[in-house]
């Protein structure tokens, strides 16, 4: 069944699809047009109280890469599941949500019904008392009670107050804080120990220890999800929505990542690896058109009854590259340097051999980590805390490590390697020795330099990226793994 | 084609029924495909029940189940159709002198036809279920082969014409994103990522697929493999990997897993060395959670 035009004109709820739409593409998801009208369609076989549903239906119908999800999640959240008047701030004045000022409609949550009885007196509890409740409720995994009491631990700790500009962190450490979830962790160890005949073993204790860690995670995304309601209540969607926007995982800047954006960079790095394997082997084999197929030409041939109208060819081996990579690890651009190691070693078998340099002010040749080993996660860590690359002070000076690596390693340079240098070229005002690049183009096939930094920014203050890459064959612009990704994919 | 589906909790028990374990992403998606007619294409890690919740949608819903398996080098005629060239070439030789178009509209027509999987679905009688497993494995620009079929439920031959569904099939598309799909195809389905499951509902496929396991053991299962997923490995157990460890354990007769168990069998779960070493070194010792964020 299809929805008729009418239909589809004046109802609520397809408007309000429609800036939900409109949000997700501010937020740089990609909603084309029919998959726009897909959702609109597919809403209509959903019945409205099933959020759940609900959202996949949008998710399913809006949002075709798993890696944008958690951003869809957290628009659809903010859109779908925080309209509703209990969530103003300060209405905490008035006690406990009755649950029939609501609607009924959007404000609808799920799992609003239980926690309410719950709930119900809260209010009036000691923090001692609602302690005891928080740590019984995670002993025995008690769910609806583990978001009552989130609610209640934001309206008590989490000091909100209308129109204050502070972001949800902040409020969140408030809360949490408070609550002290550490200390409750170990008290629920000692009761579970306390509990159990025979002394746990290490082992039992692991996963006992891993069973309360899920619970205390899920608290704090009730908590966190409290705190986002409420400031979607006092602020509005839209701005609020502008606020959590948060960059894909491949256009989050290498420079400028969170603890929390690094680990999801590193998670995205393992399949971004394999995929960029697969894709360039399937390139190197279909690339180039080699000598002719001879039998491959007559077998086609029986298509077009024995014309050999589609000439097959053998595909060709082009010689691979020798590539070195030589990267600055000091502050700022380490991580940058991690991850450009990290794929250019994951694809190291498209490179006839790959020979690897890391610089602060010193120089060390690191290709030893990376050698016979399965992880190269491993290996790139091994590089930062273990290769010798301080010389006199550890800040960057890339004219002298130039010169380390021109003297020692100058004569390795031959027409089939391609070098990459990696840094911001900020070299703290030293000599530069630019002179050392210009040689190295001479002997050497290919010298690419990448650069983390934005474009705009090169060249200003003690950055002297200009001086060594008028040398170059390049000077490439890679903030993120989508830059870093087709810039590799280029160079095999 | 009638609606079989209620409702997506209905699909859910169904499901179920068959032994397959869904959440209520998964069967929601399964139930809006049917009610939409629109294909599905599913992603997720290796081994989360992709291929085998098509399978099972298959079998709840008394559906033959054709599958195309996908491969580098794929074509038109080992997925769509073919012309059995040596057929037609005994006709023509047969006929000797005769007239040309009279011939050639022969051996176009119907008994000279090879038909292919997707060919086979848009012209079954009977209620189908087509799975194209592991998509990804053509190259993008064979993937336009699939596109009339994914939006029209039809297949085009010059010969013959415009072969359209007497029904309008589920078809399940699967992939382990070796690389982006295209927009075009992607566009035509729903989308359905299946990961890794959660505690309770990886519990409950073990229980459902070693009917032999003791509730406590599969219990215990569940709990050590996700612990051993939360840690930063190469490549993390998967379900089947799950299930063959599960039956390890049942077989050596072991009803409670402790740390030695565990770490003489954990290469069942895992393959890479490096994480198996990983492993065993957090089952030795471990005085603060499986955490590994650090570096
Ligand atoms: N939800 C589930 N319920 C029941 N069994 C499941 C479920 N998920 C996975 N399995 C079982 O796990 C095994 C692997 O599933 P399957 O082959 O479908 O994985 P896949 O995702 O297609 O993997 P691959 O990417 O390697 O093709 C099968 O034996 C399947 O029966
Ligand atoms: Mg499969």
């Amino acid at each position: 069944m299809t929805v008729t035009e009418p239909e589809l004109e004046n109802s609520p709820l397809l408007e309000l699809l429609g800036g939900f739409i409109i949000e997700l593409r501010e937020a740089g998801l990609p909603v084309s047009l029919t998959e726009n009208l897909d959702a609109m369609e597919a809403v209509t076989h959903i019945p409205l109280e099933d959020r759940e549903s609900f959202k996949y239906a949008l998710g399913a119908t809006l949002v075709k890469n798993h890696t944008h999800w958690k951003a869809f999640e957290v628009v659809f959240e903010v859109y779908f599941s925080m309209r509703g008047e209990e969530y103003i701030i300060g209405s905490e004045a008035e006690g406990e949500f009755s649950g029939e000022d609501q609607e009924g409609d959007e404000s609808a949550l799920p799992g609003q019904g239980q926690p309410q009885g719950g709930g119900g007196g809260m209010q009036s509890l000691t923090p001692e008392q609602l302690a005891e409740m928080l740590f019984k409720a995670l002993l025995n995994g008690d769910m609806a009670m583990l978001s009552a009491l989130a609610r209640q631990a934001v309206l008590r700790f989490a000091g909100m107050e209308p129109g204050r500009p502070v972001g949800g962190t902040y409020y969140l450490y408030r809360t949490l804080r408070n609550l002290d979830l550490d200390g409750v962790l170990e008290k629920l160890m000692e009761e579970t120990k306390s509990q159990t005949s025979q002394p746990m073993s290490q082992f039992e204790e692991r996963l006992e220890r891993d069973e309360f860690l899920d619970r205390i995670e899920k608290l704090k995304a009730e908590v966190e999800a409290e705190i986002r309601r409420r400031l979607v209540a006092d602020r509005g969607v839209e701005a609020m929505a502008r606020t959590l926007r948060k960059p894909l995982p491949e256009d989050v800047d290498f420079m400028h990542a969170s603890r929390e954006e690094m680990s999801e960079l590193r998670k995205a790095i393992y399949p971004l690896t394999r995929k960029l394997a697969v894709r360039l082997a399937r390139k190197r084999r279909h690339g180039r058109k080699g000598p002719l197929d001879f039998r491959n030409t007559i077998r086609h041939s029986l298509s077009y009854g024995g014309v050999p109208a589609e000439p097959k060819f053998r595909f060709p081996r082009p010689a691979k590259p020798e590539i070195m990579v030589v990267a600055d690890i000091s502050g700022s651009v380490a991580s940058f340097a991690r991850f450009t190691l990290h794929l250019v070693y994951a694809i190291s078998n498209q490179f006839s051999k790959v020979r690897s340099f890391v610089f602060i002010d010193g120089l060390d040749e690191v290709t030893r980590f990376f050698e016979g080993v399965e992880d190269i996660g491993e290996a790139v860590h091994r590089v930062n805390t273990e290769a010798d690359v301080v010389w006199v002070d550890g800040h960057s000076d890339y004219g002298h490590a130039f010169d380390v690596f021109w003297e020692k390693f100058g004569r390795d340079l031959n027409p089939k390697t391609t070098v990459l240098i990696l840094g911001d070229a900020r070299n703290n005002y030293h000599a530069s020795q630019a002179w050392i690049i210009q040689e190295m183009k001479k002997k050497a096939r290919k010298v690419y330099w990448l650069n983390p930094e934005p474009r705009a920014y090169w060249d200003t203050g003690d950055s002297i990226v200009g001086e060594y890459t008028t040398h170059t064959d390049g000077c490439y612009e890679v903030r993120n793994l989508r830059q870093l990704e087709s810039f590799v994919e280029k160079l095999v | 084609m009638e609606n079989h589906f209620e409702d997506v909790t209905g699909v859910r028990a169904s499901l179920s029924d068959v032994n397959y374990l869904a959440d209520d992403g998964i069967a929601g998606i399964v139930y809006l495909a049917e009610r939409l007619g629109k294909p599905i294409l599913v992603e997720g890690p290796a081994g989360t029940g992709k291929t085998q919740l098509a399978k099972s949608v298959a079998e709840m819903t008394d559906a033959r189940l054709i599958r195309l398996q996908c491969y580098e080098g794929l074509d038109e005629s080992k997925a769509l159709y073919e012309w059995n060239y040596k057929k037609q070439l005994l006709r023509i030789q047969a006929e000797g002198a005769g007239d040309w178009n009279e011939i050639e509209d022969d051996i176009f027509s119907e008994d000279f036809l090879l038909t292919r999987p997707l060919l086979e679905a848009i012209r079954a009688e009977d209620r189908v279920v087509l799975l194209i497993d592991e998509v990804d494995r053509v190259e993008v620009e064979t993937e336009a082969l699939l596109l009339e079929i994914l939006s029209d439920y039809q297949v085009s031959i010059p010969e013959l014409g415009t072969v359209e569904a007497n029904q309008v099939p589920l078809v399940f598309l699967t992939s382990n994103a070796t690389r982006e799909l295209s927009e075009a195809l992607k566009r035509r389905c729903l989308y359905l990522y299946i990961d890794y499951p959660d505690l309770e509902r990886e519990r409950e496929i073990v229980l459902s697929k070693v009917p032999e396991i003791d509730e406590n053991l599969a219990d215990q299962v569940a709990r050590i493999v996700r612990s051993i997923r939360q840690l930063d490995l190469k490549k993390s157990p998967s379900v089947s990997e799950t299930l063959d460890w599960a039956r390890t354990l049942v077989l050596l007769g072991i009803s409670k897993v402790d740390a030695d168990t565990a770490t003489e069998t954990v290469n069942i779960l895992l393959k890479y060395r490096t994480d198996i070493e990983k492993a065993i070194k957090e089952f030795a010792d471990s005085p603060d959670g499986l955490s590994d964020e650090e570096e």
